[in-house]
């Protein structure tokens, strides 16, 4: 393995063209960003019919790069109006809101985007690293180490997504069953459909993933009776030097950032508790714990290292497995799909001009991106001051036009109604929607290597017990859905020994 | 929240009590060539089953907290989901450019109060622009109605 690879990525990143791309989804994606309602994954959705007839290299390109810009512009909510646009952003808003109450809105902004910025380019020099090898090792996986590595990709939900563990199955168990409606094509039968023509062709993920998001999250929004109350941005050249100058002062923060944002980020789910477990490890090993909340630098720059270096290292599953590790990443793998690619190890031999486009487009995605926000910041800040009556029913007509040009079947913008409603519910219930789709998208591809499994063990679930590589993701798999059962009953016994005793 | 936490478990219940009847249909044994259609559905539907009765219980034992949605959240909510849904199911009938025109239209009025000008305006503009992106741009065909029909589209 040599540097041949990435090489022949640059050539495919920087040509006119893929460069032209990425500074569109850049801009696309940091107002998606900036906008209710409209995230990394519905954005990236919306836009996914648009590019059936583009080359699929540039194609994943201005994909990625909506991608980008979507987390760049969830910081400038975040810090600017306190509204965190994703829940990875939640952290951000912490510190950053009073510093920009403060006037210091320029500096939190840019420390925002520079520890983007690094956390990005950190799990981009591991993935250069990693994927290769890692796509090596795949492709001597079987069905079973291939269902079992999708075990484990739900149980990180269970363990580690926070909130409610029977929630979170829940789900995982629906959006498997939603993904079951329709044609089995190994056996061709129809199933769930109970006689409905409509329910035939099944449920399309991206629908979902625009209801749940898009729809939901403007459900949401307006409830709360939205006026956006800005602070202004006080951005200027001297300020980001400036702020630059202090910034160097934390690499501690951003090596832990990054690191956490790595180790949970290719793990599903992972964004969201590594920017708040950096955020808290800034704050505990800090001199000053007490400035937390209040307006202290360190506390942007922790969860933004953590939550782009996650966000990014959820493209590593992706690219090597064809396993998605956030729904964003899961659009982009229908994308895939869609260009007549097949995801999975083998396309680092069969398409290395694309994958390695991909990745040396992250390298090239990232430096436009930084340095495009820090000098429009302003620009985009101003969309949220469009009237709040103008935009709710733009976002809710580009869903609707994005959930109709999937397939282009009426049937389409009906589920994304439901799939609104039902994102609003389970929202406000803390139901969490990323493994619904997350299943929703995996389904038929976990059944097949289930089926498949059972077929070479003839019906016993030993198999996953076994074969060594399966047998550990398996373990690491069950030991993450006992996690909050065991975590709950070590919290019982050490609340209250005593009383536990008298009760057994 | 206590009461539609419950609704909702109840709702999931159903769910997965249907797909356990639909999948025990399909078959959830061994068949000639390995596990049946129902198979996987069925323990999926299984453990649904499960987690609901247990969101149920918790839901259950819980003190009746917040209400769901407040008499004032849910106003704006329905404010936009009506007229979402009425914009649906004129798409169906007119096609989406003048069902998205009206909606905008219709939303900016009623909620946001903007002057007649500024409705006018930007619902004559947002199709026109959406067309030419889509339709024009994108060769993304959308749902059409008389108007585009008469224009020659």
């Amino acid at each position: 393995m040599g540097f041949e690879g990435i090489f022949l990525g640059f050539e495919q990143a920087l040509t006119h063209q893929n460069l032209f791309f990425a500074v569109v989804g850049i801009t696309l994606g940091t107002i998606i960003g900036v906008l209710p309602g409209l995230g990394g994954a519905n954005g990236v959705a919306i836009l996914l019919p648009l590019t059936m007839r583009m080359p699929p290299t540039s194609a994943i390109i201005l994909l990625t790069s909506i991608y980008w810009g979507a987390l760049f512009g969830g910081a400038i909510t975040s810090v600017l109006f306190n509204i965190p646009g994703e829940p990875w952003s939640v952290a951000t808003t912490f510190d950053g809101y009073p510093l920009a109450k403060q006037g210091k809105g320029g500096q939190a902004l840019t420390a925002a985007f520079t520890s983007s910025f690094v956390g990005a380019l950190f799990s981009i020099i591991l993935i250069t690293f990693f994927a290769p090898v890692l796509a090596d090792v795949a492709l001597h996986f079987g069905p079973p180490e291939i269902f079992a590595i999708q075990f484990l990709t739900f149980s990180s939900f269970v363990g580690l997504g926070g909130g409610s563990a029977v929630k979170s199955l829940v789900s995982i168990l629906l959006g498997f069953i939603l993904a079951c409606v329709g044609l089995d094509i190994v056996t061709g039968q129809l199933r769930m459909t109970f006689g409905v023509t409509e329910l035939m062709q099944g449920f399309d993920f991206i629908i979902a993933v625009i209801g749940l998001f898009g729809i939901g999250e403007i459900l949401l929004s307006v409830e709360e009776g939205l006026a956006f109350k800005g602070v202004q941005t006080g951005m200027s050249p001297r300020v980001v030097l400036e702020t630059w100058k202090i910034l160097p002062r934390y690499w501690r923060t951003f090596l832990r950032g990054s690191f956490v944002g790595f180790w949970m980020g290719f793990k599903p789910g992972g964004a969201t508790p590594a920017s708040f477990m950096s955020y808290s490890f800034a704050k505990r090993f800090s001199k000053h714990p007490e400035r937390f909340g209040k307006g202290e630098l360190e506390g942007v720059v922790a969860p933004e290292t953590a939550a782009h270096a996650a966000g990014v290292a959820a493209m590593l599953p992706m690219i090597t497995l064809g396993i998605p590790g956030s729904p964003t990443a899961a659009v982009m793998l229908g994308g895939l799909i869609i260009w007549g690619l097949q995801p999975g190890p083998m396309l680092f031999k069969e398409r290395p001009d694309f994958v390695w486009g991909l990745i040396a487009s992250m390298y090239t995605g990232n430096i436009i991106g930084v340095l495009m926000v820090l000098a429009f910041v302003p620009f985009f800040a101003a969309i949220l001051r469009v009237p709040f009556a103008i935009l709710t029913p733009l976002i809710v007509v580009v869903c609707a036009v994005g959930a109709y040009a999937v397939h282009s079947s009426m049937i389409d913008i009906w589920y994304m109604i439901i799939f609104g409603v039902i994102g609003y519910v389970f929202k406000k219930l803390d139901y969490p929607l990323a493994p619904l789709v997350l299943a929703l998208v995996l389904g038929d591809h976990a059944e097949n290597a289930l089926r498949q499994s059972l077929i070479m063990s003839q019906g016993s679930l030993t198999i996953f017990a076994t074969r060594p590589i399966a047998a550990a993701i398996t373990a690491l798999a069950l030991f993450f859905f006992a996690m909050p059962a065991l975590s709950a009953w070590r919290r019982r016994n050490r609340r209250a020994p005593e009383t536990a005793g008298v009760a057994s | 929240m206590r009461v539609a936490d419950l609704v909702t478990a109840s709702m999931l219940a159903l769910v997965g009590g249907i797909v356990v009847l639909d999948a025990l249909r399909l078959g959830i044994g061994w068949g000639t060539d390995g596990p049946r259609s129902g198979f996987f559905p069925f323990w999926l539907s299984v453990a649904l089953l499960a987690c609901a009765v247990i969101v149920l219980v918790q839901a259950w034992r819980r003190a009746p907290g917040a209400p769901f949605v407040t008499r004032a959240q849910l106003g704006p909510v329905l404010t936009v989901l009506w007229p979402a849904t009425a914009m649906v199911l004129l798409t169906q009938l007119i096609g989406l450019y003048v069902a998205a025109g009206l909606y905008l239209g219709f939303y900016m009025r009623r909620v946001g109060h903007h002057g007649w000008r500024a409705v006018l305006a930007l619902s004559l503009a947002v199709p026109v622009i959406l067309f030419m992106v889509f339709e024009l741009w994108f060769l993304v065909p959308m749902p059409k109605g008389p108007l585009e029909s008469w224009l020659g589209y």
